[in-house]
């Protein structure tokens, strides 16, 4: 590889120059209990106030598209699970359809319905937890997270039982579902999903008139409309913006178009909306919970003549994209024809929406930043692959 | 949404001189893509967004690929005249694929809602001439993902604001995503900016034995 040009980047230059002595750089992360794990800001302060945050990433780097290219397709599905661990759910259906794109495969009725319930179960879980982890914060320390928790862990009980696994589910597959559900699986996810908005009102008690709330989050870590569509901002942050674009209404993938929901939207793209819209789509999720449990029909789960192992689709490439609760979450996937995929590529929402971090937090306090930071929800399995 | 045809002859008639072709897909998909001659590129995205009509406002992709050199065989029908009879025979054609990288860029309209329109740059070769217009002064959402494809593939981009490595560390050589890198045997012997560090910590536990 010697023969390579060496490209010149020019670093970043972080430091301040000299005249401003009254500036202070600081590390924010790896270590900082609001990175949410491995995520570094190099911030720049003038007293409290930022003028300079440039993200560092990479921590958390395994080079999963490399990894996906030297195995198969089906062998990677395990792994997206490992993309954004809250979501593993998600992620598996992500990657399902853009291989069922570049394969041409249908997927049976009673699958459509299982992926749509277990895509929203994880909304709702995530949605509920990221209220819990913002909240958390901005100093509310512990309470509000345990209450997200202990909804999160019936739902989880419900993963389990269904996939055999919490958090690493593993469960869709090219053209349907792995298992089918267990018996009295529909009873215990109604019972979850019927107690559901007794939580989301409690929570709302505690919290959306909450003074304190109210006067760290308002016109806090804005983001303009235009901004928001030029980063590609996608997910609960984008709406907050004021911008109608989700895709299970643009894209109508799997069998959303049938069901009645409608699209929350944020006014101000300030950090309380970021929380109210989370809240408001989880009452969406309900919504499409109680129309689908009902309904979901008998059938198979998937073609039995699918070729799962030694499957190889004819050349060519596809692109498919789904609403993860984090955003946009796409798989880019090229084929020669052999059994692994030649170019395997995720589009992360999480890494996108981060584009625009440092234009939310120039101005604000460094003790904003924090809560900035949260209230992008970002998971650093997915931003750093 | 009007057809890539269509698409293709709006943008020559808006850029003069752009060099464009229709990569087609055989898969069924059927996503099929644009390629765009490199100089055009920033023209061309910049029509893209600002077309009243197509108003593609959001790239939600940009990833790299990597073509290195390979020779492509193809079955071609060829009609020859054995002993005064005309017959079909098939011969296999062998064609030398010259080596590049490419830059896919998919585009949304949040405002109309349509899309994808998938456009892709290539450079000249994988050695030294792997230079592309960065087309983040166009749509910001490429920042981030540019600067991925520039430390896992090598492809400069020329006009990006902020161009460095970005999951790999700044003292790394080579472009892990190439299809030709050879991963290391032992991970640890690689460079890293800890090497002093330990170094350090070595001889400090040196110290330590003595005593």
């Amino acid at each position: 590889m010697s023969a390579i040009a060496e490209p010149t980047p020019k670093n970043f230059e972080l430091l301040p120059k000299d005249g401003d002595g009254e500036l202070l750089e600081v590390a924010m992360g790896p270590h900082h209990p609001s990175t949410h794990g491995v995520f570094r800001m190099d911030v720049v302060l003038d007293g409290e106030r930022v003028v300079k945050l440039k993200p560092v990433f990479g921590y958390l780097h395994r080079n999963h598209e490399k990894i996906a290219e030297g195995t198969s397709y089906l062998g990677s599905m395990p792994y997206t699970d490992r993309l954004d661990y809250f979501c593993s759910l998600t992620n598996n259906w992500a990657y399902a359809l853009a291989v069922e794109k570049l394969a041409g495969l249908q997927v049976p009725e009673r699958a459509e319905y299982i992926r749509v319930i277990t895509a929203e179960l994880t909304r709702l879980q995530n949605h509920a937890c990221l209220i819990g982890f913002l909240v958390q914060d901005m100093g509310a320390s512990g309470t509000p997270l345990m209450y997200a928790f202990r909804e999160r862990e019936k739902i989880l009980d419900l993963f389990e039982s269904l996939t055999g696994a919490r958090m690493m589910c593993n469960y869709m597959r090219f053209g349907g579902c792995r298992c089918d559900l267990p018996d009295g699986w529909l009873a215990q996810a109604q019972k979850v999903v019927d107690e559901f908005p007794k939580f989301i009102d409690e929570f709302e008690n505690f919290l959306s008139s909450n003074e304190i709330l109210m006067a760290r989050t308002q016109g806090v870590g804005v983001l303009p409309r235009e901004l928001a569509i030029n980063a590609g901002i996608t997910g609960p942050m984008l709406r907050a913006a004021g911008i109608n674009y989700d895709l299970r209404k643009v894209d109508n993938y799997g069998i959303y178009g049938r069901f009645q929901f409608r699209v929350p939207l944020g006014d101000h793209g300030d950090v309380f909306d970021r929380y109210m819209i989370r809240v408001l789509e989880m009452r969406e999720s309900v919504k499409i919970l109680q129309q689908a449990l009902p309904k979901i029909p008998t059938g198979p789960i998937i073609d039995p003549k699918t070729k799962l192992r030694g499957f190889r689709p004819k050349a060519g490439e596809a692109y498919g994209r789904i609403e993860a609760p984090k955003g946009e979450l796409g798989f880019y996937l090229i084929s020669d024809g052999g059994p692994n995929p030649y170019r395997y590529r995720v589009r992360p929402p999480s890494l996108i929406n981060l584009t625009v971090l440092e234009d939310m937090c120039l101005g604000q306090m460094i003790a904003d930043v924090v809560i900035i930071l949260g209230s992008v929800d970002i998971v650093l399995g997915e931003v750093d692959r | 949404m009007e057809t890539l045809e269509q698409i293709k002859a709006q943008i020559e008639a808006a850029v003069p001189g752009a060099r464009l072709e229709i990569i087609p897909n055989d898969s069924p998909s059927a996503q099929r893509s644009l390629l765009v001659a490199a100089e055009n590129g920033l023209a061309v995205a910049k029509f893209l967004r600002d077309d009243p009509e197509l108003h593609l406002d959001y790239c939600s992709n940009a990833t790299g690929v990597d073509w290195p050199e390979a020779e492509l065989t193809e079955k071609i029908k060829v009609k020859k005249v054995v002993d005064g009879v005309e017959k079909e025979a098939e011969e296999v054609k062998k064609t030398v694929r010259p080596a590049y990288l490419e830059a896919v860029y998919h585009l949304y309209s949040m405002a109309k809602k349509h899309g994808p329109i998938i456009l892709r740059l290539r450079t000249e070769n994988r050695v030294e001439k792997n230079h592309l217009p960065s087309l983040t002064p166009v749509w910001r959402s490429c920042e981030f993902q540019e600067r991925e494809i520039f430390d896992l593939y090598g492809i400069v981009f020329d006009g990006h604001p902020d161009l460095r490595r970005i999951l790999m560390w700044d003292g790394f050589k080579d472009f892990p995503m190439r299809r030709d890198y050879v991963a290391p045997d032992d991970y640890e012997y690689e460079p890293t900016p800890h090497d002093d560090v330990l170094e350090k910590a070595k001889q400090h536990r040196a110290q330590e034995v003595k005593s």
